[in-house]
């Protein structure tokens, strides 16, 4: 069903993961400005590196699967992008962000020939490798952007950006780099592709209200799925005329969103459990919650126990404070762990509770009643 | 050393209004909304139909306006129609609201804690167990985050 993995001693916060191509290493920041390696070994999981170049808490980490190279982003407004020798150890080249304040997000464009970093400069810094310097330079998307880019997501064909911000709006851009890439031709988003087009911006609500967590490209890179403050669940489709699906939920607001086939979507945040919808025709539909984990019962207090719950929870008592979920925290990440959005097998969540969880959906469909991915 | 450790007056200036792309929100242009009519509400009250009634309240609540004093009418308006509303028939009403009604329902609810006036506290308390059985903690995150305000 689920399996959970705790990694190290450490009790602190998973901030983001990233896996591998083989998913045989995860890097992830443990809430501070370190990005820890983690290769599996038979079951367990041993630290191999401790990549320490920021100065500050760690925002956003991404692995590009085919050319291996790790981008990490930061607090401290810098990016490194992170190359393996061949004795194992990684070294950095310098990102030129040309931001005054904190990145937040980062994510690898599926060629994986450039990154696109958000931040709280109102900007979106488009990152790509110059080779007379030996340095990544960036160019800038700045308007109509007017708060913190809390999340970003590139569309298949490489060209276009999904981002959504604290200014309670998800916008679609070109980041369209013509000293590395062709032309491109028109899509179902638009057809002139300058970098910094807006071809689409979807408000979360009319007035105003729940900044946007997360942002979601789907696999034919026609639909965008996102999540913000106001635990709402919102699929726009460009097919039928960039309309927008939106439903409030009854549960705390989600964090993460990510397609999982090209109808499907997980979500998941403060409520602790990875939530199923399905997108048909003009309705969202909720399909089931992924974890109906009981709550366990508490078996006396040991000592272990007790300072475990003093870390974790800052309290002594250990009794009534399980929740009816594997995690016990706010879930911030999902990551896909085994196929692609068109179709996944697998996924990776982690969470403040300091856990990292890969459910299998395929797993779930057999076992749980009435449960159908499609 | 500082000579005026002492005086917190700099921390109320407005630093970001000197910021030369400061944030400014924008001003939807929209009908001004005025509110219920107190005239249909009290109709409905005195006939009886405290659901359409309440439906009326919520419906027509001045969501998007700017004027102080029409969201507070309305809220007096809309305290008036839920504390004539009886304990047992609360969830029948609750239950007749639509989902967009339950949210600004429960702003009004929290809204209604600010006013506290004899006994209704208690009874909103009771509003309050019965739109959270509906809407969920995402009604009352909607409270927080929405910023169209009652």
């Amino acid at each position: 069903m689920a399996q959970t993995i705790t990694f190290g001693d450490s009790c602190a916060p998973i901030t983001c993961h990233a896996w591998n191509k083989d998913r045989s290493q995860i890097a992830l920041s443990p809430n501070n400005n370190e990005v820890h390696i983690y290769e599996k070994e038979g079951n367990d999981w041993k630290q191999t590196n401790n990549l320490v170049e920021h100065d500050l808490r760690v925002m956003g980490i991404d692995w590009a699967p085919n050319t291996n190279r790790i981008v990490t982003c930061s607090v401290d407004r810098n990016a490194y992008v992170w190359t393996q020798g061949e004795d194992g150890k990684w070294t950095t080249t310098l990102v030129l962000l040309r931001i005054n304040r904190a990145a937040t997000c980062v994510k690898w464009s599926p060629m994986e020939n450039k990154f696109a970093v958000g931040s709280g400069a109102r900007l979106i810094s488009i990152c790509y490798f110059e080779k007379e310097n030996n340095w990544w330079v960036s160019k800038h998307i700045k308007k109509p952007i007017r708060s913190t880019v809390t999340s970003l997501d590139w569309h298949p064909n490489n060209i276009l950006l999904v981002a959504g911000s604290a200014d309670f709006k998800v916008r679609v851009f070109s980041a369209y780099i013509k000293d590395i890439e062709d032309q491109p031709g028109p899509n179902v988003w638009g057809s002139k592709l300058p970098l910094g087009q807006l071809l689409a911006e979807f408000p979360n609500t009319q007035s105003g209200g729940g900044w946007v967590h997360s942002v979601s490209f789907s696999a034919d890179g026609n639909k965008v799925a996102w999540v913000g403050h106001d635990s709402s669940i919102n699929v726009a489709d460009a097919t039928q005329g960039k309309s927008v699906i939106k439903i409030k939920t009854e549960y705390l607001p989600f964090l993460g969103c990510h397609w999982i086939s090209n109808n499907s979507i997980v979500v998941a945040g403060h409520s602790c459990i990875p939530l199923l919808y399905c997108h048909e025709g003009n309705s969202l539909k909720f399909v089931a919650k992924l974890d109906n984990t009981q709550r366990k019962e508490s078996g006396g207090l040991s000592a272990m126990k007790k300072f475990q719950s003093l870390d974790r929870q800052a309290r002594i008592e250990t009794n009534d404070t399980y929740l009816d979920s594997i995690h016990q925290n706010a879930i911030t990440a999902i990551n896909l762990y085994k196929g692609s959005k068109a179709g996944a097998d697998k996924f990776s969540t982690s969470g403040l509770d300091g856990q990292l969880v890969i459910w299998d959906l395929r797993s779930l469909e057999k076992t749980m009643d009435g449960l159908k991915i499609v | 050393m500082a000579k005026n450790t002492s005086s917190s007056a700099f921390r109320k200036i407005d630093i970001d209004q000197y910021n030369e792309d400061n944030f400014k929100d924008e001003e939807a242009e929209q009908s001004v909304p005025t509110g219920p009519d107190e005239g249909d509400v009290c109709a409905y009250l005195n006939q009886g139909r405290y659901v359409d009634a309440l439906k009326l309240v919520l419906s027509n609540a001045p969501l998007g306006s700017s004027d102080q004093q029409v969201k507070d009418n309305a809220l007096a308006l809309t305290l008036k129609v839920l504390l004539a509303i009886k304990s047992a028939q609360i969830e029948e009403a609750v239950a007749a609201l639509s989902q967009e009604d339950v949210d600004i329902l429960m702003k009004y609810i929290y809204r209604g804690f600010e006013y506290p006036s004899e006994g209704s506290s208690g009874h909103l308390l009771l509003w309050h167990e019965k739109a959270f059985s509906i809407g969920g903690t995402g009604s009352i995150v909607r409270v927080l985050s929405d910023r169209m305000k009652v």
